[in-house]
């Protein structure tokens, strides 16, 4: 299952854990990343709340989380290559999530009601 | 929100648009770094119309320019340009500007778009003294183009069917069109690139933007200008130059020559240079990848807040992490070893030459 956020995060949920990234979206209208800010292994991240940053030429975006827990991974892959985001931004998640309360996952929007909020956007 | 003449022309072709001083402005159509490659390498056009255009015309322009203006232009040559700023009293920047000499008795003022109002102000305010000198804004009347890159000079040539080949950097020329309408074009520009701006009223610019575009030239947005700009130490107006930064402080010093004699501002300058600056405009060099914005804080080695970045960027053609940063004068000096705060985390930095990337002008 997948989940986002009105800021263009997802969550994609397998039993108690959740990779967390960008949409496809997002990916776009940033342009090329340059850089993704995370946390440490083992931070806590709460839903609704900022958990880091990424980065385009232009400008530094808040990274929000769609769900509470601890981090048990960042992926690696992004410090040097944070580009990958841009190929693939739904297979390139910037971290894994034990997630805390899963019953937080029903205030998240559907894919569907996701891409309503990405139509708005584009007016 | 105000539009130039080429609003619809960006939307059409799927630009990414942004307000900036008042316009909705192009920000990038194929990339940042697409374009910023382009002018490097070859050449690209952007839409600057919304910059501002000022004539001072009358018996006393010369003398009202000189009062409001750091250049001086009593023995400037008809036909040069000349880069400078305004100054208030404290000696902080109104605005940075390039002078077109006409003539002894007409100049033309190039302003930042943010500040058109402000200056246009500022101007009627000094020219009170000097009532045979007249401040007309024809910001509304006036479309710019700027051609970047080693290319443009053939660009402006076999595209625009406008000869340039006369022109030394910092020298402009006047022509009129073949419905009579005036156009002003100089060698000049904002990205450490060779390359042209180009002036006329809205319906010559739209025809020559569509010529541009037919002959496959990149068509380039404020977001590339900005990392151009940055590369080459060149200010932006709100970030390195604010009504409360003087020209020295942002290392501009050679713009502002206080031998000159009596212009707005120039005592404040004099009195600081007596007593010394307390900060300066430095560039940094920065380990790892998060980029130093606008605001972030300056850090020395133990960790006291010693200044802010003005303009911070991962450079495209150099590929190296850059601020500009305006610090506390004892850590200004090459080689001091700094910190920059990007949100949690911090950085190490080293200050660096802020011109980071050496232009090709030609001269």
């Amino acid at each position: 299952m997948i989940y986002y956020l009105p800021t263009h995060e997802y969550a994609r949920v397998e039993g108690n854990t959740a990779y967390i990234g960008i949409s496809k979206y997002a990916a776009e209208q940033l342009g090329n990343v340059v850089y993704v800010d995370m946390p440490e292994m083992d931070d806590d991240v709460n839903a609704g709340e900022e958990f880091g940053a990424i980065e385009s030429v232009k400008a530094a975006s808040d990274l929000f989380s769609p769900v509470s827990g601890a981090v048990i991974e960042i992926n690696e892959e992004l410090i040097d290559n944070p580009r990958l985001i841009n190929e693939d931004p739904e297979t390139h998640w910037i971290i894994k999530v034990e997630m805390n309360n899963t019953a937080e996952l029903e205030g998240l929007l559907t894919p569907e009601a996701y891409a309503q909020v990405c139509a708005n956007e584009k007016h | 929100m105000k539009t130039t003449c080429l609003h619809s022309q960006h939307t059409a072709m799927g630009a990414l648009m942004s307000p900036f001083g008042g316009f909705d402005m192009p920000i990038s159509y194929r990339g940042i770094e697409e374009e910023h490659r382009a002018v490097r390498s070859a050449v690209g056009v952007f839409d600057v119309s919304h910059m501002g255009e000022v004539r001072i015309y009358g018996p006393q322009a010369l003398e009202l320019v000189n009062h409001i203006f750091t250049g001086s232009l009593t023995e400037v040559a008809p036909g040069k340009v000349v880069y400078g700023m305004m100054l208030n009293e404290n000696g902080g920047v109104v605005d940075d500007l390039l002078v077109y000499k006409r003539s002894d008795t007409d100049f033309f003022l190039v302003i930042n778009a943010s500040n058109i109002d402000k200056d246009v102000a500022w101007m009627h305010l000094q020219a009170e003294r000097f009532p045979q000198a007249t401040v007309d804004d024809q910001s509304e009347h006036w479309a710019e183009l700027a051609i970047q890159g080693p290319e443009a000079e053939r660009t402006m040539q076999d595209v625009l069917g406008i000869d340039c080949s006369d022109l030394t950097f910092y020298t402009f020329k006047e022509f009129k069109a073949a419905d009579g309408s005036d156009c002003v074009v100089s060698r000049t520009g904002y990205t450490g690139e060779d390359g042209f701006e180009y002036y006329a009223p809205a319906h010559l610019i739209v025809e020559a933007w569509e010529r541009l575009m037919k002959a496959g030239v990149e068509p380039c947005g404020l977001g590339c200008r900005d990392t151009l700009r940055f590369e080459a130490g060149l200010p932006l107006y709100g970030d390195e130059l604010t009504d409360e930064i003087t020209p020295l402080e942002a290392g501009l010093g050679m713009f502002a020559k206080v031998d000159k004699p009596a212009f707005m501002g120039r005592d404040a300058l004099v009195r600081q240079k007596e007593q010394g600056l307390t900060r300066k405009t430095v560039g940094l060099e920065i380990e790892g990848r998060a980029i130093a914005r606008h605001g972030y804080p300056v850090l020395d080695a133990e960790g006291n807040q010693v200044g802010t970045v003005t303009t911070g960027y991962h450079s495209i053609t150099l590929d190296k992490n850059l601020a500009m940063a305006l610090v506390d004068a004892h850590c200004a000096a090459l080689g001091t070893p700094l910190q920059v705060q990007v949100r949690r985390k911090t950085f190490p930095a080293v200050v660096v030459k802020k011109r980071f990337y050496t232009p090709n002008y030609k001269k």
